[in-house]
Parts: C-alpha cells; structure tokens; sequence
C-alpha cells in the first residue's frame, strides 16, 4: 500500500476524535475558571494529581491489584464458560435444562450480587473476583452457546462425510467454527468485568482503582484524583478491548470476519 | 442380479410432512448405476434432485424403497462417496493443506505426518493448487475453492462422487473449465459419478448417461445414453439433437 494514503487514513481516523477530546478539554478549563469552583479541578490539576500518584508508586498498585482480579475472575469465568458453552450448544438437552436458568440470571446486574459477595465471601479480594466472575461468565457462555448452534450445516455434514473420528470433529469442526463466537464472548466479557471490578472495589478494600476513587473523595475531597482515576479507568478498559480485538486478527478466526 | 451393478436405487419414495399434511416429493425413482459410469440426472428445479441426491448418499432415510451401495444397504454418510455441493464445505478455519488432509487416517493414509502432507500436495498440485497449500480459503477465489473441494474428496480415493449442482455457483466461463478439469482428472483415476444439475449442456459434456426427472412427485421420465466421444463439441448435431430431445422431455 501506498505509505501516504497509509498516512493519511491514520489521520483521518485519529484526527477528529482527538479534536474533539481537546474541545472538551478547553471547555471544562473555562467553567471551572469562571464558575471559580473551589472543589471542581482543573484539567491542568488532575494531571498534576495523577502525576503525584504516578511518582509515588500507589497509582501502579491500584492499577496492578485491579487488573489481577479482573485477570483471576475472568479466567475463571472463562474456564467454566467455554466448555459449558459448548456443552450446551451441541447437547439439546443440556440448553433446554440450563439456557432458561442462565437467561434469568444474565440480566440481573453484578452490582446486586454484592451484599451476598459480602455475606459469602467478606470484604476482600474473594469478593470481587466473584463479583468479575459472575458478570462475564454468562454473556461468555450465551455467546459460546449460539456459535455452535449457528455452525453451518453443510461443515458437519462434510465431517460425517468424511466419517473422521468424534475427536476429530470436535477439534478440527466445532472448536474453530466456535472460535469467533467465543472471542466475541470475551470482549463482552472483559467489558463488563472492568465496569465490575471498579464498582466492587468502591465498596470496601484497601487497593484497587475504585477504591482510589472512593478514598481520594473520603480522604479531603480530592477531586482532582477523582477525575484522573476515571481517565485511566477509561484508557485501561480502551486497551483490555484492544487486546481481545488482536485476537480477531488470527488467522484461523479471520473467515468470519473478512467478507 | 444386484451386485453387477454400483449403485441400485429402488422405488424410492419421500414425502415433506408440514403442518398441512404430507407432501409426495419423490414419488418412487429406480435405477442403476454401473461401476465406473458417470450418471447426470436432470430435472425442473424444485423437483426434488437435492433431496434424491441425499437419499442415494446415505443423509436422509427414504420413506419406502432402498440404496444398495456395491449389494450393501445404504447405512450413512461414509467416505466412499463423497459430496460434493454448490456452496461447498471447504473449512474455512483450516489452511487448503490441512483441508485436503482432513479425511486422512493414521491407519490407511501412513502414520506419519509428512507422508499425510505429501499426499494431499500431490492431490493439491493435480487439481491445479501448487503453491497455494499454506493459502486459507478466504484468500482464493470461487473456482480455486472448488478445486480444493475436489481435491478433498479424490485424496481419500471415494469410490463413488454425488455431485450436487457442483459448479452452478461459479461464473460461465470457469463453470466450463472445472468441467474440462473434471473429466481430466476422472481419466486418471476411475470414479462412479452421480451428477445432478439443471444444466442440460453441463450433463452433455459429460455424462455416459442421462436421466430426466419429472416435476413433484419426481419420478424418472427418460433416459437418455450419451454415445458421443470425449472431448465433446457441444455445438456438434448429435449433441444438439439430443439437448433438443431433453429439452422436450422437461417441457421446453
């Protein structure tokens, strides 16, 4: 490809967003300026703050201690959803039993199930993980569920044809024609578990990016820290989304995606 | 007397249950096919050739009537016939190396890897596919998919192909040259071929011989031997005189 169309695609993509970002920017600087807010910080004093807390180490520990749960109770979640999934998917008698189950309780927000994390697991790092493991389980496995059922029939039928061995057919047929339904799986997943796991960190820990958010306003209304977690939480979960979109650009999921 | 032939189809018949009742599809087809021959059945569309088709290769059960495979029932779908479709059924996932490899064994293709890999290449190269073994099928077009398709299918030697509308999905011109391809590679390696399609020429070029279906319930309406030798001038009298003859039999 032409690098200068390369050069200017980039541009057009990251050009408008980027100008509307420094928009907002400008202005919040004016209303805070003019309103003389005592409390409301200035762009310009958020990244201070976050500077403040970059260089004494404790943004890193919250950062690090929030993604390590969103990393245990999403494996977990993904464990137990990949191989119900497909369970469920190619079993009828499995989704007629357990699909009605898991719809009733996909729609209840994770948020709810926090009095009983507490009452189950006390306030700790048990809670949360349950908590992340709870939101992204049942979109993972709806989604794992209708990849198998939407695998095309003319697929199996050549597996049959070809009389290959039922190993065979679930790792050669299945498994992959599932895979761009689970990866879909994951980036719900992984969304959902990042708003998770800031809202159940508010509540009562001692690390964690929504306990930073809790403690800088209980700890003399320091909203400049506030708004400089919110920032990050936001990149965070921009690049966890990016990561699980890398995955599209195997080559062996690629199929569904072109065309 | 059935074991002279290939395939012995007798008097099957098949009704679609809707909620309105029973619908005749197939309303009692027999036939036989030898050892070796290459069979076009060409009828109206919507007469019921797909599900015929399906019958005879062992995916639907026939409500009454029987397939006799080499004097054996018709049990299932098995690797001594394969299908092939218009719409295909080459993996996506799997590279065109790993597709033609799919039906290989440990126990009848060779134990090794490398002895599976060889075979499928030199099937890959025959059909015209050299160079394009590591290629995935959304990178190659419509007619090489379909030669990977077939090189799928003669890498486990099937005695018999059912081939279903097989080239109708591509353009014109590489519809007539898979054809071409198709008899080159049936010269080198004896097949029995079921063909069904609604392009009279297509069964011309290359069929021993041709049966015309009926409209619903489909029955056999004529039989036509092609006696012509290969390759085959389409725009030749007799190939003429005899698209006139089954053209008449659809009712064109």
């Amino acid at each position: 490809m032409n690098p200068n169309f390369l050069h200017q695609g980039l541009a057009k993509k990251i050009l408008p967003p980027l100008l509307v970002l420094a928009a907002i920017v400008i202005v919040w600087w004016q209303v805070v300026l003019r309103s003389e807010s005592a409390i409301f910080p200035t762009p310009w004093q958020v990244l201070t703050g976050a500077w403040e807390l970059a260089e004494d180490g404790t943004l890193w520990e919250h950062i690090s201690a929030s993604l390590l749960r969103v990393g245990i109770g999403f494996g977990l979640a993904m464990l137990v959803a990949i191989p119900l999934g497909l369970w469920m998917g190619w079993v009828g008698g499995a989704y007629r039993t357990f699909n009605p189950i898991f719809q009733m309780l996909r729609p209840i927000s994770p948020i709810a199930w926090i009095p009983l994390a507490i009452l189950w697991f006390g306030v700790g790092d048990v809670s949360p993980i349950f908590l992340i493991f709870i939101s992204s389980v049942f979109p993972m496995i709806v989604q794992t569920t209708s990849g198998v059922h939407t695998i095309e029939r003319r697929y199996l039928r050549a597996a049959a044809n070809f009389g290959v061995s039922r190993t065979v057919l679930f790792r050669r047929v299945v498994i992959p024609a599932v895979l761009p339904e689970i990866i879909v799986g994951m980036r719900i997943g992984i969304g959902v578990a990042w708003l998770v796991v800031v809202a159940a960190e508010m509540i009562a820990l001692r690390s964690g990016l929504g306990y930073l958010i809790m403690d800088s306003r209980n700890a003399g209304n320091r909203y400049d820290l506030v708004i400089a977690s919110m920032i990050i939480i936001g990149i965070i979960g921009l690049l966890l989304d990016g990561i699980t979109r890398l995955l599209e650009r195997l080559k062996t999921v690629k199929w569904r995606y072109v065309r | 007397m059935s074991d002279k032939y290939k395939i012995v189809v007798s008097d099957i018949k098949k009704n679609f249950v809707s909620g309105q009742g029973a619908l005749p599809v197939i309303g009692g087809v027999s036939f036989t096919v030898d050892d070796g021959e290459f069979v076009a059945i060409v009828g109206p569309s919507g007469c019921g050739k797909s599900t015929l088709m399906n019958i005879i290769a062992g995916f639907e059960r026939p409500d009454s009537g029987s397939v006799r495979v080499d004097g054996a029932a018709q049990r299932g779908p098995s690797p001594k016939g394969i299908v092939i479709s218009q719409h295909g059924s080459v993996f996506p996932w799997l590279t065109v190396q790993q597709n033609l490899m799919f039906g290989l064994n440990d126990a009848e293709h060779g134990a090794r890897h490398d002895e599976r890999a060889a075979l499928a290449d030199h099937y890959a190269a025959m059909v015209g596919l050299k160079g394009f073994e590591a290629s995935y099928p959304h990178e190659l077009s419509g007619g090489m998919l379909k030669r990977a398709e077939l090189a799928r299918a003669f890498v486990v030697k099937p005695e018999i192909l059912y081939m279903d509308e097989p080239f109708s999905a591509l353009d014109a011109l590489m519809n007539m040259r898979m054809r071409t391809e198709l008899l080159r590679i049936l010269a080198e390696e004896r097949h029995t071929v079921l063909l069904i399609t609604h392009d009279v020429e297509e069964a011309i070029y290359m069929a021993d011989r041709i049966l015309v279906l009926s409209p619903r319930p489909t029955t056999i309406q004529a039989s036509f031997q092609v006696r012509l030798p290969h390759p085959r001038k389409l725009a030749s009298p007799e190939a003429q005189a005899l698209r006139e003859a089954i053209l008449r039999e659809l009712g064109l």
